[in-house]
């Protein structure tokens, strides 16, 4: 990575002063945790992990400083919402108007497996319903049947 | 009731389909920006001609930055001459222009610049932090700060001789602080 | 003359398809076949007139004829050979014609099938691909003609979006369409049954072989898309979550829904109402599909749009969801369900299950789609919905469906004893167990691939298990190994199809869950004679080169590629310069592999070619996308074979 002699420099002071614990080793599996978070502005829908394009490497490096300069995940993230708003995040945050994103499918999933047990319910208490008292079946034949039953289904 | 029930289904579309012709109303590209009333963010860079143009040093006076690149046809070659007369217009007025160049190459940047004559300070952003810190997000992008210092307007797309007035006059009959 | 040639053309077909459809209305209501013939004629006439435009077209983009506005901004004289022809469905205009053209097809096909048998529902089916072919030739019409003229006659044209070069270019419109189109005449003939009342399963039976067959083409298109993007769009990604991906997903995922649930109906006579809603609902999203790309309202890779074609889509869908659900609520009591079920432990509560999961996924990704729009409209703040929440929120859903393709072929209709359950499942749930464990122990932490993994196993050997049954019961009869399995494959060849498809299917899923879990990427900048590692491979830059090509520029990277054993070539990701397009198009190369592909991406460089910068990415398990792919053919040629049953 090219870094211009000022910046070398600039960063040589800095370490050579306080503030030892600021800086970090970050590896690239951090850097592409918070990428992946965070929308290619000049894309369409791609993540800044994802992106080939330079805006996105440009704002990989800057996840990458800040990690290394201290900030938690979330301190990056905000410091991208602050200058491009929420739509810079792939996902919004579960607060607000957004709650409804992330709470409706699980929502729906739930009312769908009601609706279903409710119907296999209906479908077999229909079935008890309909089965009219059977004559005696000798336990030959009950045998027999339960034979049959039990055979892997011919489809 | 479950004959009434039943025409739930139909209508259950309707939300939807209204949802949707609402967004033709919208564009989806068109994003709000979070800095208007906040403080511009700092900068400096180096012009193509080799000087220093920072935000700081013109503080006090009104400031237009406008985000641009040479590929960005034919958007920001349209608006070029109109800055470039605004700029003549204003200067003396203690409104100041700076130009930054971000996404590009330097030699079709230079050959843009050459082409529009621009006396006012261009600069390219060569790692993208200037951009960033705009919420940059196509070109071109013209942000209009006022004396405090603070992003007052922002123009996405192309500006007209009549935007640039508006905005520019409208930041100048405010008073000096 | 083209221009005005094809316009008359598109405005005769639509007169055409408009008065077939009235007179198939007419003929279905009152019986006149003379009406009715003349409504076939006129669907032959359309579809003739329709071939006749796409000749024309295809004529103008090989003679270079710039006088075709469509033909000047969609290729240019550099354009290759074969890219001007497939340029035909390149934009907008195009692609409709290609639909329009299709649907035209397939109605005749329909006319060929069923004008004799299926008399009940044949007009009507008529009168219903009519008329979507009529909206169709209306936005071919006034919308979006491809037949306006440019004038003055420009010396050169524009050229294809340079994404579009590619073989995927030329086989993914195609597929996608054809899965598209293809849901439109089971759609017809469900309107057909609530139309004539005749709500019971005569119409499943007769288009089952269309949803297989639109579904499988669904499939091919979303794979081809995603190969597509794999190896042009040069970020290592096959998937993005997309809306215009999305809005190819949702009818996959209704589709998928519908081919299951059919089955209920079929033998069980159940699920009557949810079917008819079903494939109201797949169709419905395929206009909604074509509705998200044209109209503009949500930003997108694909978008190409503009105009007032997006409100013409949202009136036709419009139409369409509120005249077909409403047929549907005022038919509703005829359709009550025939069947029963003993116990809540059955196949049929599978198919519930697997019906629940299918369309509970379909609806998060449609919200998660809208979402945007409905933030906007209520908050005014603009919001994106992108991978992380789509991966989140549809990963058990997909993960629950792994889990009931184990269970639904091998447990018992009406209802499974603790005998039957005992008997099918017992080695395959150990199997899984094992496999987790197995998974577990050679050091894979992360839960949820161990899920995944425990979970493929477990539905692997279902299927193994039913097979060797199977096949063992065929061999006491006294045939080989061989023998036995072709034979089965082939008498229930139903059955076996779709479990092949469904070993397809898990194939893909390993290698969404490989890929998603074990790739790996690294950016760095190169000087000449420089290299770089990762996991295993060794990159070194070797230099830049220049060449003009027929319409672009391109510069072109080569690096040499060794692993720890051996040189293994060099790789030429190129950046392509073309003078219509704002920012070069990077073109990535890379060397596949049945576990990994090794991928570079060329980035930024220095024009004396001194130094580069590259994206080196080693994908893991990728390919078993495209492997996957060519089982799920497999299977569905399988299971589209003519029933050999013997009659039971």
């Amino acid at each position: 990575m090219r870094a211009p002699a000022a910046l070398i420099a600039m960063m040589a002071v800095v370490a050579l002063a306080a503030v030892p614990a600021a800086c970090r080793q970050v590896s690239e599996d951090e850097v592409h945790a918070v990428a992946v978070l965070l929308r290619c502005v000049v894309c369409q829908n791609l993540s800044v992990a994802d992106s080939p394009s330079e805006t996105a490497r440009q704002m990989r490096e800057l996840v990458r400083e800040r990690l290394v300069a201290g900030d938690s995940r979330e301190q990056v993230l905000a410091f991208f919402v602050e200058r491009y708003g929420t739509w810079v995040l792939l996902a919004p945050p579960a607060r607000g108007f957004s709650l409804l994103l992330w709470v409706l499918p699980f929502a729906a999933l739930a009312l769908g497996l009601v609706t279903a047990v409710a119907v296999a319910r209906r479908w077999a208490r229909a079935s008890r319903v309909a089965r009219a008292p059977v004559p005696e079946v000798s336990d030959a034949m009950r045998a027999r049947i339960r034979a049959e039953l039990e055979r892997p289904e011919a489809p | 009731m479950r004959r009434i029930l039943r025409w739930l289904i139909p209508a259950a579309a309707l939300p939807v389909l209204v949802l949707l012709a609402y967004g033709f109303r919208t564009d989806p590209r068109a994003i709000p920006s979070p800095l208007l009333g906040k403080p511009a963010a700092a900068f400096t860079l180096a012009t193509f001609e080799g000087a220093r143009v920072s935000l700081e040093a013109v503080r006090g006076q009104i400031a237009v930055v406008n985000f641009w690149a040479s590929w960005c046809d034919p958007a920001c070659y349209d608006e070029a001459p109109a800055l470039e007369r605004a700029w003549r217009r204003y200067r003396d007025a203690g409104v100041a222009f700076i130009g930054v160049n971000i996404q590009d190459k330097e030699e079709p940047a230079r050959k843009f610049l050459a082409r529009f004559n621009h006396t006012f300070p261009n600069a390219p952003d060569r790692d993208g932090r200037v951009m960033v810190d705009y919420g940059v997000y196509g070109v071109p992008e013209t942000f209009f700060i006022d004396r405090a210092g603070r992003v007052r307007a922002k123009r996405v797309g192309t500006v007209t001789d009549e935007i640039l007035q508006q905005e520019i006059e409208r930041l100048l009959a405010e008073s000096k602080p | 003359m083209i221009p005005e040639l094809g316009y008359a053309a598109t405005v005769v077909a639509l007169l055409l398809a408009v008065w077939g459809s009235a007179a198939a209305g007419v003929a279905a209501r009152g019986g006149s076949a003379a009406v009715l013939a003349s409504a076939e004629r006129a669907a032959v006439g359309m579809w003739l007139l329709l071939s006749c435009c796409i000749g024309l077209l295809v004529y103008a983009f090989l003679t270079f004829d710039f006088s075709v506005r469509y033909v000047a901004f969609n290729t240019n004289r550099g354009t290759p050979f074969y890219y001007r022809i497939t340029a035909l469905w390149g934009a907008l205009e195009g692609s409709i014609v290609l639909w329009a053209w299709m649907l035209g097809l397939y109605t005749l096909v329909a006319v060929g099938r069923y004008r004799r048998r299926h008399r009940e529902f044949y007009p009507w089916v008529l009168c219903v691909l009519l008329a979507i072919a009529a909206f169709f030739l209306l936005v071919m019409s006034f919308p979006a003609p491809p037949f306006q003229r440019l004038s003055p006659v420009p010396p050169d044209g524009r050229g294809l979006n340079p994404l579009l070069e590619d073989s995927g270019m030329i086989t993914h419109p195609v597929a996608l369409y054809l899965g598209f189109t293809g849901f439109t005449v089971p759609f017809a003939f469900a309107m057909a049954a609530l139309a004539t009342g005749r709500t019971g399963d005569e119409w499943i039976v007769i288009t089952r072989r269309w949803t297989i067959t639109a579904w499988y083409f669904l499939s091919l298109g979303l794979l081809i898309g995603g190969w597509w993007s794999y190896h042009v769009l040069g970020w290592g990604g096959y998937w993005a979550w997309d809306p215009v991906e999305n809005a190819a997903f949702m009818p996959w995922l209704t589709g998928t829904a519908l081919l299951h649930s059919v089955m209920v109906q079929e033998r069980r006579r159940m699920l009557r109402v949810w079917n008819l809603a079903l494939i109201i609902l797949t169709f419905s999203l395929t206009l909604f599909g074509t509705f998200l790309t044209r109209s503009g309202i949500i930003g997108s890779v694909h978008a190409f749009s503009q105009g007032s074609i997006g409100v013409f889509f949202l009136a036709f869908l419009a139409l369409v969801l509120v005249v077909s659900l409403g047929l549907l609520a005022a038919r509703m009591d005829r359709l009550r369900s025939a069947g029963e079920v003993d116990s809540l432990v059955s196949r049929e509560s599978a198919f519930l299950l697997n019906n629940v999961f299918l369309v509970a996924a379909a609806f998060t990704v449609f919200f998660g789609t809208v979402f945007p729009l409905l933030s906007e409209a209520v908050t005014g703040a603009k919001v994106s919905v992108g991978a992380p929440f789509f991966n989140l929120v549809n990963l058990p859903l997909f993960l629950g469906l792994i889990f009931l393709m184990g269970i639904g072929p091998l447990i018992a209709w009406r209802r499974a004893s603790a005998a039957n359950l005992r008997r099918n499942f017992l080695v395959p749930v150990a199997i899984g167990v094992a496999a987790a464990a197995a998974v577990r122990a050679l050091g894979i932490g992360q839960l949820l691939v161990v899920l995944c993994l425990g979970l493929v196993a477990f539905v692997s050997a279902a299927i193994a298990l039913d097979f060797v049954r199977a096949a063992r019961a065929r061999r006491r009869a006294g045939a080989g190994w061989l023998a036995s399995t072709a034979g089965l494959l082939r008498r229930q060849n139903r059955r076996y199809g779709g479990l092949v498809v469904h070993l397809g299917i898990l194939v893909i899923a390993l290698g969404v869950a490989g890929s998603q879990t074990w790739s790996v990427q690294t950016e760095t900048t190169l000087s000449r004679g420089q290299s770089v590692q990762l996991a295993g491979y060794q990159v070194r830059f070797d230099g830049l080169s220049a060449a003009e090509e027929s319409n672009h520029f391109r510069v072109t990277g080569a690096f040499s590629v060794s692993d720890r054993r051996a040189p293994l070539g060099v790789l030429a990701p190129a950046k392509k310069f073309y003078p219509q397009e704002q920012t070069p198009i990077a073109y990535v190369d890379y060397r596949l592999g049945l576990i990994e592909d090794l991928y570079v991406v060329l980035g930024d460089f220095a024009r004396d070619g001194s130094s580069a910068t590259i994206k080196v990415q080693v994908n893991r398990m990728v390919s078993w996308l495209w492997i996957g792919g060519l089982i799920l053919t497999l299977g569905t040629v399988l299971s589209l074979l003519p029933d050999r049953r013997s009659p039971v």
